[in-house]
């Protein structure tokens, strides 16, 4: 029978040890010992990205990797994003674009986000929909998900009250849309 | 879904990685080596896989890297995807992987995908077999006797079997430098994140306004990569128009025998390979195929 394996990992800054069996998936392990259900389990193939987190900075499924791999790793979940309760630009942009239906995909569509802004911190329309190709929003809607992200880029400040997306915004993205008409 | 239980090993040598791999034959275990995990987890959590032992080559640095050797790069097995997407040397001397390493599944794959793993899993869809065959790399596997070399024509034996034995690690692959040479990994998929259904490696070397040599990989046409001999030859001295290059690239089909599934029969992709061979080395050679507008670069 296989034996247990004490790990050692940083979750959203606090640094958790335990014995884990190694098959156990690392979105197991953070959903169900550490209580951070805000990683959603979706399609657990590999596909959806609902999974996403980081590993170390760069966004990983979390369905695909064994908590063992974790080990001496650190880890960040969408819960670890906000700061001292402020939410990140991304999760406030994606808030005030209306960049959500059913809220499923969201966490993992965020963490990818913030994994592509941080790899290419200006992408065009056509980079954020390639960045975003591992993450499935079974709602279909992708264009307030890469308006959320577009505006980011592009340093729209939300205040408090927030702020809707400028029109400016909008004219630029009919503008990139032309850019992505049909494979021949 | 939750794969079987099984122990895990994570060395950090190699050589602690051989002597796991002896142990466990002796002891009759069933052992997976471990990469990326990007195929050997979904395949686990399917229970198509069931191993006993879990070889994870995860902690060995060494095996990680691109480095210069003078007419080579030699690439570590374990190096992502990401890094060989990013890599400023393999821009330069070998942007073919560069390319179709960032074709490869999704940004979370690449993470953690890793070239050598993906080499030695040797699915026939996979993205790195045909250009790497393209580029006839040496393959670095280390055994319990020591290292040997083995060329890429001989690696890839079938479905999902190469050269590596049991007992055996891919550490590394010398891949000759084309610096200079024009470039370009095409595609064909309906949905973002497929698998190819068919697609063409193409490197060519342009001299005196024509193509004096090209060197064009297949995938998916076959239980392996394939070289599409014929059609290099008669790209030979080929002129940069698209109707010479499109009457060179008819040959493509030749000596293929893909299979057919539920993305097409073999016919479908017999054909389909001669177009999509013509786009590849008209991209490779800097020209743009007529009629054509593309989602994806």
């Amino acid at each position: 029978m296989a034996s247990s394996t004490s790990i050692t990992v940083d979750v959203d800054g606090v640094t958790y040890t335990d014995d884990v069996e190694p098959r156990l998936l690392l979105v197991q392990y953070l959903r169900e010992r550490l209580g951070k259900t805000g990683t959603l389990i979706g399609c657990d193939t590999t596909n959806c990205g609902a999974c996403t987190v980081h590993l170390d900075g760069v966004s990983v499924k979390s369905c695909t990797m064994f908590a063992v791999q974790a080990d001496g790793h650190q880890v960040t979940t969408i819960e670890g994003l906000a700061q001292n309760g402020k939410l990140a630009p991304l999760q406030e942009a994606f808030h005030q674009c209306h960049a959500l239906q059913c809220g499923f995909c969201t966490p993992g569509m965020i963490m990818q986000s913030a994994s592509l802004l941080k790899e290419n911190p200006h992408p065009t329309e056509t980079e954020i929909r390639d960045g975003l190709e591992g993450n499935l929003c079974r709602c279909t809607g992708y264009q307030n998900i890469v308006a959320a992200v577009k505006s980011v880029a592009d340093g729209v400040e939300y205040d408090e009250s927030g702020v809707s997306v400028s029109d400016d915004l909008v004219d630029d993205l009919a503008a990139d849309g032309s850019e992505r008409t049909g494979v021949s | 879904m939750i794969p079987s239980a099984f122990d895990y090993a994570a060395p950090t040598t190699v050589e602690e990685a051989l002597g796991l791999l002896s142990a466990a034959d002796e002891a009759g275990d069933e052992v997976k080596v471990l990469a990326g995990g990007q195929s050997l987890i979904p395949v686990m959590k399917l229970r198509l896989a069931d191993p006993s032992l879990v070889i994870d080559l995860g902690r060995i640095p060494s095996l990680s890297g691109i480095t210069d050797d003078g007419d080579f790069l030699t690439i570590g097995a374990m190096t992502t995807h990401h890094v060989m997407e990013t890599d400023p040397l393999l821009a330069t001397h070998l942007p073919l992987l560069q390319m179709a390493a960032g074709t490869v599944a999704d940004p979370q794959v690449r993470h953690r995908g890793t070239f050598g793993g993906a080499l030695v899993h040797a699915d026939p869809a996979g993205d790195m077999l045909a250009p790497v065959l393209a580029t006839g790399a040496t393959f670095t596997v280390s055994g319990p006797n020591g290292q040997r070399s083995v060329d890429a024509a001989d690696f890839f034996q079938g479905y999902f079997t190469t050269a590596v034995e049991d007992g055996e690690i891919l550490t590394s692959i010398k891949v000759p430098k084309y610096t200079g040479w024009g470039a370009h990994y095409e595609k064909f998929t309906r949905v973002a994140q497929q698998w190819s259904i068919v697609a063409v490696a193409a490197m060519v070397r342009i001299q005196d306004g024509v193509i004096a040599e090209a060197r064009l990989g297949l995938t998916n046409m076959a239980s392996t990569p394939l070289r599409a001999t014929a059609t290099e030859a008669a790209l030979a001295g080929c002129a940069l128009t698209q109707e010479a290059i499109a009457a060179a690239c008819a040959h493509a089909a030749e000596g293929t025998e893909p299979a057919s599934d539920l993305n097409g029969d073999a016919e479908y992709r017999r054909h389909l390979v001669q177009v999509v061979a013509k786009r590849a080395v008209m991209k490779a050679a800097g020209l743009q195929p007529d009629g054509l507008k593309r989602t994806r670069e």
